[in-house]
């Protein structure tokens, strides 16, 4: 009983976990970015001197950088990069007495996913009496992680806990240097998930950040870092179905992924956060950088994304093949409605010999959106043998909206095969009118048409979260047509 | 259950229906044949609500209502379907949850609770002893990769599923050979009830041989011109088109 009183003072009284002295509400850094900004979040944190040496680097680099990036197929005002809060303390979401407080909108979505009430309360942020239901999950799920010798935490954690790992491998696929955006994280990064799979352990469940429920709120700047070592396997779920809004329009987060030898590392995500009204006001714009290096020989990264969510989507998980027989496999379902943009796709580098990469990727556009694929396949002068094969689809719905590829193949090595295939397909008022005549309706018809051309992708998907992933399709489509 | 009176329909500002009247009641099956661009598959097009057609003028009804008024999924929950002369393609889209997802929009029309998975096998075991299908057929996307005879014998399974009181078949008999004809001419045969009614609309008299219709309709340039019953098929097999467009011809040329 003890136990179980601890987590759950644990789970309610999170705030204090991140151990400021200061009054929580007031605790903001002036808007602006300088070295002093950089200074404060890494002293607030509590960090060691190496890694705030390494944000300043960050930051020193990125003074040098003029502008961001121009080349992704997406329009949107310029980013007045001195115009944002850089620091803020988790605030206190204000805690709402009952659901009839919370927006109509938020709710009906809700429903349609099929999500339980008392999960809606935790997700819209009203008071839970009750939170006994994830707390004896969170309790067996630590348990259970702990005694394979699994580390899931958050990134602060992570920094004060295990600071030899942090060390040894942030910033080694996506160093500081890497872009403006990851730039930017680097310098400034607020909090994150941090993974450790010791070597030949299986890690049994899937890890998700949901099960995390204390770092709902990881702000703008996100950090995720995760390591496979030797013959180690991960499943990892980022994000959850629920629609999130957030504040912040800009967020700019990185995502490494480690695998050493024979490791595999399964990444997946669903990405539904604000994207704008019907009119295209508001929204995310979402800017990330994730790869995943194959470091070892046979060593797998596989990313599998349901982008639905965000006024601009600009993402590129990718994996650099290092290793000999490394595989690289990209899943991807981005769909777009009203007026969201997104330019998405992969880079899969191969390097090491008989390297071998699978790229499907599956773009939805409805409204007046426009949806891109942008993807990279280089096979280095030593990629003896490297395999890939890519698929691009784009299903138009409507007329109004734009599917554009932007597929790039760079090849040194002539034993290399690359295959490149691409549709562009809309969908049919004849198949519409069939499940009409079945008794569907218009909206169930596209729901069921959209799901069935992403199958291939959704069936990567870890089956509890595909079942919503397919809700949230139809959801996300609807009034996409006519 | 249908009543269908001086209804006219055009396409794109042509006219296709001139004026058709049909009366069909409970238990009866009508054939409707006629020569191609009569209008044969324009009147089952109308009826099930399809969108490209613009009705014009006069009236249907269906089991009292004002069918023209009803959306093409009401009419379907209600009660009517149609065998599609070109049934669609959906790829990835599995044929069991297909079809489990239309009865079960159905039922829920209708009042009745959804039917779970484990009922809906049953179900779906019950009707593959009256439709004679290739199980494997059910498991794979919807007529994904159908040849033409699968196609059309899915399209009677799912009528089977159903059970709706007016099945409309557009030209099911077109694109058959002779055992897959029986298949299905033996299938609709099965369902057929003193409760529910039949539509068929075929160019050959041939798949009336199977299915033996209590009246035969003839259409011509958008209008029914002819009323009989069985015999008049047979006549019609006998004689051609050509009699109808000679005897009619010229009245609508007028």
């Amino acid at each position: 009983m003890s136990d179980e009183l601890e987590i759950l003072k644990e789970v309610t009284d999170q705030d204090y976990k991140y151990g400021f002295v200061t009054d929580i509400e007031s605790d903001v850094a002036p808007k602006g970015l300088t070295e002093d900004t950089v200074r404060l979040i890494s002293k607030k944190k509590n960090e060691p001197k190496w890694l705030l040496d390494w944000r300043l680097k960050a930051f020193r680099h990125w003074e040098t950088l003029n502008q961001a990036p121009q080349w992704a197929h997406v329009k949107y005002p310029e980013i007045n990069f001195q115009d944002i809060i850089y620091y803020a303390a988790p605030k206190k979401k204000p805690e709402l007495e009952s659901l009839d407080e919370v927006d109509p909108e938020l709710l009906k979505m809700y429903d349609k996913l099929g999500i339980s009430l008392e999960e809606q309360k935790k997700l819209s942020g009203v008071a839970v009496d009750v939170v006994l239901d994830s707390v004896s999950v969170k309790t067996t799920f630590t348990k259970k992680l702990k005694e394979l010798g699994i580390i899931f935490c958050s990134f602060s954690e992570a920094v004060q806990e295990y600071p030899e790992l942090v060390k040894q491998y942030l910033g080694t696929v996506v160093p500081y240097t890497d872009n403006f955006y990851a730039t930017l994280n680097s310098a400034v990064f607020s909090d994150g998930s941090f993974c450790y799979i010791p070597k030949g352990v299986r890690c049994p469940m899937e890890l998700s950040t949901y099960f995390r429920i204390n770092e709902a709120n990881t702000g703008q700047f996100e950090r995720t870092l995760l390591i496979a070592d030797e013959d180690a396997y991960v499943s990892y779920l980022e994000g959850c179905t629920a629609p999130i809004r957030d504040e912040n329009q800009l967020h700019a987060a990185v995502v490494e992924l480690v695998a050493h030898k024979g490791a595999v590392i399964k990444y997946s995500t669903v990405q539904n956060w604000y994207p704008g009204n019907k009119d295209g006001v508001g929204g995310i714009y979402n800017f990330v950088t994730k790869r995943g290096i194959c470091k070892g020989d046979h060593s797998k990264i596989s990313w599998t994304q349901v982008e639905t969510g965000s006024a601009i989507t600009w993402k590129y998980p990718s994996v650099i093949l290092k290793g000999d027989y490394s595989v690289g496999e990209f899943y991807s379902v981005a769909v777009t409605n009203n007026h969201q943009q997104a330019d998405t796709g992969t880079k899969m580098l191969h390097i090491g010999k008989n390297t071998m990469s699978t790229i499907i990727s599956k773009g939805i556009s409805g409204g007046f959106s426009n949806n891109s694929y942008r993807g990279l396949v280089r096979i280095g002068k030593n990629a003896h043998n490297a395999r890939n094969f890519s698929q691009c689809d784009s299903l138009l719905l409507g007329d109004r909206c734009g599917a554009h590829t932007f597929p790039y193949i760079e090849t040194s090595n002539k034993t290399a095969v690359v295959e490149h295939e691409a549709t562009t397909s809309k969908v049919g008022e004849d198949q519409i009118f069939y499940c009409n005549q079945r008794g569907l309706d218009t909206e169930q018809a596209i729901g069921m048409i959209v799901n069935g051309y992403c199958k291939e992708v959704m069936k990567q998907l870890p089956m509890e979260f595909a079942v919503e992933a397919q809700k949230l399709l139809s959801i996300s489509l609807e009034g996409s047509v006519g | 259950m249908l009543s269908v009176k001086d209804l006219k329909a055009s396409v794109e500002e042509t006219a296709i229906l001139k004026g058709i009247n049909l009366e069909v009641k409970a238990g009866e099956v009508h054939a409707i044949m006629g020569p191609n661009g009569s209008g044969k598959s324009t009147l089952a097009s109308v009826l099930a609500g399809r969108e490209e057609y613009d009705v014009t003028g006069g009236s249907a009804t269906f089991d009292g209502e004002d069918l023209l008024e009803m959306s093409p999924e009401d009419r379907a929950r209600k009660g009517m379907f149609m065998a599609f002369q070109y049934p669609v393609e959906i790829p990835g889209v599995n044929t069991t949850n297909f079809l489990r997802t239309s009865l079960n929009e159905v039922r829920k029309f209708n009042g009745l609770e959804p039917l779970n998975g484990a009922d809906f096998l049953k179900l779906m075991k019950e009707k593959m002893n009256v439709i004679e299908i290739d199980k494997s057929l059910t498991t794979r996307s919807v007529n994904e990769g159908f040849s033409g005879g699968e196609k059309k014998k899915s399209e009677i399974f799912q009528m089977a599923i159903l059970e709706p009181k007016l099945a409309i078949l557009d030209e099911t008999d077109s694109g058959l050979d002779i055992d897959a004809l029986r298949i299905v001419a033996e299938g609709v045969n099965r369902l057929k009830s003193s409760d529910n009614a039949t539509v068929i609309i075929t160019h050959y008299q041939r798949l009336l041989d199977y299915i033996v219709p209590d009246f035969v309709h003839i259409i011509y340039d958008g209008r029914i011109v002819k009323s009989g019953g069985k015999d008049l098929a047979l006549t019609l097999e006998e004689k051609g088109y050509d009699w109808i467009k000679e005897e009619f011809g010229e009245m609508t040329e007028a």
